[in-house]
């Protein structure tokens, strides 16, 4: 990697900071350039990205926005595999010229540009672009969510969320001004990526007919999209000339369209995390019937609240389940509990019940989704229920979420879940989120 | 094979006539009812029986043959907005009244024409169209009437639809018990309902590079038919 207006005399530079870290932290070779010249931690600097003897893969290019074009133009000579453009100072500053200029020289040379006006990219354990000094990011884990974001702001953002949720990222791209690499590329390339499970966008707008060509995209695409969108008021509507127009504002458009082709738009970046985490795990959907099991009457409340208000529904259950879980469960506990959905199997029951309710639950025709509200202080759970009801749903076939605090003394029953692919909410309301990911992208 | 020429003819035929409809319309951006309402027709879909003209005895003529009630529009290519301009008068029963509200309408701006129609009753919804920038041709259908714009119970899909989308659309509305009846009341016939949406999505489709938006408000449905009682095309602007 070439990292191109590396600094002599600035280290806070963002070119030099980029230089550093996956100069000293990551397996990516790294070369600094500057056209200056000039030396650099007691070594040359490369005056021209020509000069590097070896194969470039990739350019990162941090120089004046007057001086970009000839960069690009000097990498495409080397046959640099493509370049990232960090440098603003193009569309966003009213320069529409100057940008468009490098669309069309990366498309004339298929040279594929992510920028300007962008962090780059993030891959864990491999490269990092965003000139945010290592030690002030927090970076999530390597894992399956690819991310794309307008904004490199909302990107950087959204990685803090995801480390502490603890989801893993296989790769985040921030786009920028998109004038080459747009939303619909990176949609192609996720699909495409074999370690990729899920692709989330941070969508501020489309171009004209962009839009239609991402829902075309969508259609055949194999893998669950999430998408956030920015810019939903109203603000800057022409006024329309028919009740069609005017009914049909520019955020009702996208947000039905999105429903219409099964891509789950989340209304929040708490749902976006959410979203995430649930369809990594479970790719395909569900029409919203949730089965919930409580050791607590009021967790089973304030859950089947929830999923009323984000319109899933709470089936009854057939008597033959409420009947079979009754005969199975601890004899103390038989007169105690509630059966009907929610479910409260009270705090005086033990594993075995929970695992016993889970089972016939999951068999009922009226349930899709289970979602379990774990509070590890009830004195019958045991540190193995993660992965005790991780077993079951497996075994029958349906998705199960688990709500369990957040706190390092229960991390081994959230492992437990994790680990065996059951996605874990830190609070009733996320769990909840993570059922209604399901609903959202409902295959069609 | 048959099948398809029969379809490539038939096709080629309404994009003729439609087509020709667009470009005399053309001069003041969007299409006269009347002529709005043919190009619905060649599309397949079902409006009531009318007829346009200046003529008294002719309008009255058609009174008596399909019997009262009638509605009379001034056609202007001045009146976009025909209710704003108290150019629409409904439930007309008698000769009498004709003539007077006519000889009125012939003296607004523009008009020198009057549309007689058979008035339609039945569920009143909207079904419209929208060349979005981002998406291409949408397809709007909701709950009609006036108040629509207060309401907004609508259902917007990206067209073509499928009868799944039409599905989803009714489902979605907020006053989907309207449409599929509800205390005894007759909702409307799904099965016509979709055949007219996703009917009405592929013109919507052919018209892509002509129309800004189109508004069937309100279509008339009951459990054996969809009729539109008003239909407005607006076109691009020579700028797009």
């Amino acid at each position: 990697m070439a990292v191109i207006g590396v600094s002599t005399s600035q280290d806070n530079h963002p070119a030099n900071v980029i230089y550093n870290k996956n100069h000293l932290r990551y397996p990516v070779k790294t070369f600094p350039v500057n056209p200056k010249g000039g030396m650099l931690n007691r070594e040359p600097l490369y005056t021209d990205v020509g000069e590097i003897d070896e194969h470039v893969d990739m350019a990162v290019i941090a120089v004046r926005a007057e001086y970009v074009s000839s960069v690009v133009e000097q990498c495409i000579k080397k046959d640099v595999g493509g370049a990232i453009i960090i440098s603003g100072g193009f569309a966003e500053s009213g320069n529409i010229e100057m940008q468009n200029r490098l669309g069309d020289m990366a498309k004339e040379a298929s040279f594929p540009i992510i920028g300007p006006n962008c962090l780059g990219i993030y891959a864990p354990d491999y490269v990092d672009t965003f000139f945010l000094p290592g030690e002030r990011m927090i970076h999530p884990r390597k894992g399956n969510i690819g991310f794309v974001s307008q904004s490199g702001g909302v990107l950087v953002d959204q990685m803090v969320k995801f480390a502490g949720q603890g989801i893993g990222v296989s790769l985040a791209v921030s786009i920028g001004n998109k004038a080459h690499i747009r939303e619909n590329d990176m949609l192609d390339w996720f699909e495409r990526d074999i370690g990729t499970k899920v692709i989330a966008f941070y969508i501020e707008g489309f171009e004209k007919g962009e839009g239609r060509e991402f829902i075309k995209k969508a259609e055949t695409c194999t893998k669950p999209i999430v998408v956030l969108k920015a810019g939903k008021s109203k603000k800057g509507m022409a006024a329309a000339s028919s009740h069609t127009a005017s009914l049909a504002g520019d955020y009702r458009v996208f947000s039905q369209i999105m429903k219409q082709h099964c891509v789950a738009e989340a209304d929040n970046e708490y749902e976006l995390t959410s979203f995430c985490e649930a369809l990594s795990c479970f790719p395909k959907g569900i029409n919203g019937n949730v089965g919930i099991i409580s050791l607590s009457g009021g967790h089973g409340v304030i859950a089947a609240d929830a999923c009323d208000l984000h319109g899933m529904t709470i089936p009854d259950l057939e008597k033959q389940t409420m009947d079979t879980i009754k005969a199975n469960v601890e004899p103390g506990i038989q007169n105690i509990v509630s059966l009907v959905n929610p479910l409260d199997l009270t705090g005086s029951a033990i594993d075995s019940d929970i695992v016993t309710a889970a089972r016939h639950l999951f068999r009922d025709p009226n349930v899709e989704c289970i979602i379990a509200l774990l509070i590890p202080y009830s004195p019958g759970v045991s540190a193995d229920i993660g992965a005790k009801l991780s077993q079951v749903a497996r075994n029958e076939g349906k998705p199960m979420i688990a709500y369990v605090p957040n706190e390092d003394k229960y991390s081994i029953i959230i492992e437990g879940f994790e680990l065996n692919n059951i996605p874990v909410s830190s609070s009733v309301d996320g769990a909840v989120l993570m059922a209604k990911a399901l609903k959202r992208c409902r295959p069609c | 094979m048959l099948n398809e020429e029969h379809k490539t003819d038939k096709k080629s035929k309404f994009g003729k006539k439609a087509k020709k409809i667009i470009e005399t319309s053309r001069a003041q951006g969007w299409v006269l009812e009347p002529d709005a309402k043919e190009i619905m027709t060649l599309a397949g879909l079902g409006v009531p029986a009318s007829v346009v003209t200046d003529s008294m005895t002719t309008a009255k003529q058609f009174l008596k043959d399909r019997g009262a009630p009638v509605v009379i529009k001034a056609v202007s290519k001045k009146i976009l907005h025909k209710t704003e301009h108290n150019a629409v008068v409904t439930g007309i029963k008698s000769g009498d009244h004709l003539g007077n509200e006519m000889e009125r309408l012939l003296n607004l701006d523009g008009c020198k024409t009057v549309l007689v129609e058979e008035m339609v009753d039945g569920i009143e919804v909207i079904v419209g169209a929208k060349n979005d920038y981002q998406f291409g041709p949408v397809v709007v259908f909701g709950i009609g009437g006036t108040s629509v714009e207060i309401y907004n119970d609508t259902a917007i899909r990206m067209a073509p639809l499928s009868p799944d989308d039409v599905a989803s659309m009714v489902d979605s509305l907020t006053a989907n018990q309207i449409i599929l009846g509800y205390r005894g009341r007759c909702g409307i016939n799904l099965e016509i309902l979709t055949h007219f949406l996703v009917n009405f999505s592929y013109l919507v489709m052919d018209l892509e590079d002509k129309m800004e938006s189109i508004d069937l408000n309100p279509v008339m449905c009951t459990k054996d038919k969809c009729v539109i009682a008003d239909a407005g095309i607006i076109l691009q602007s020579a700028a797009e």
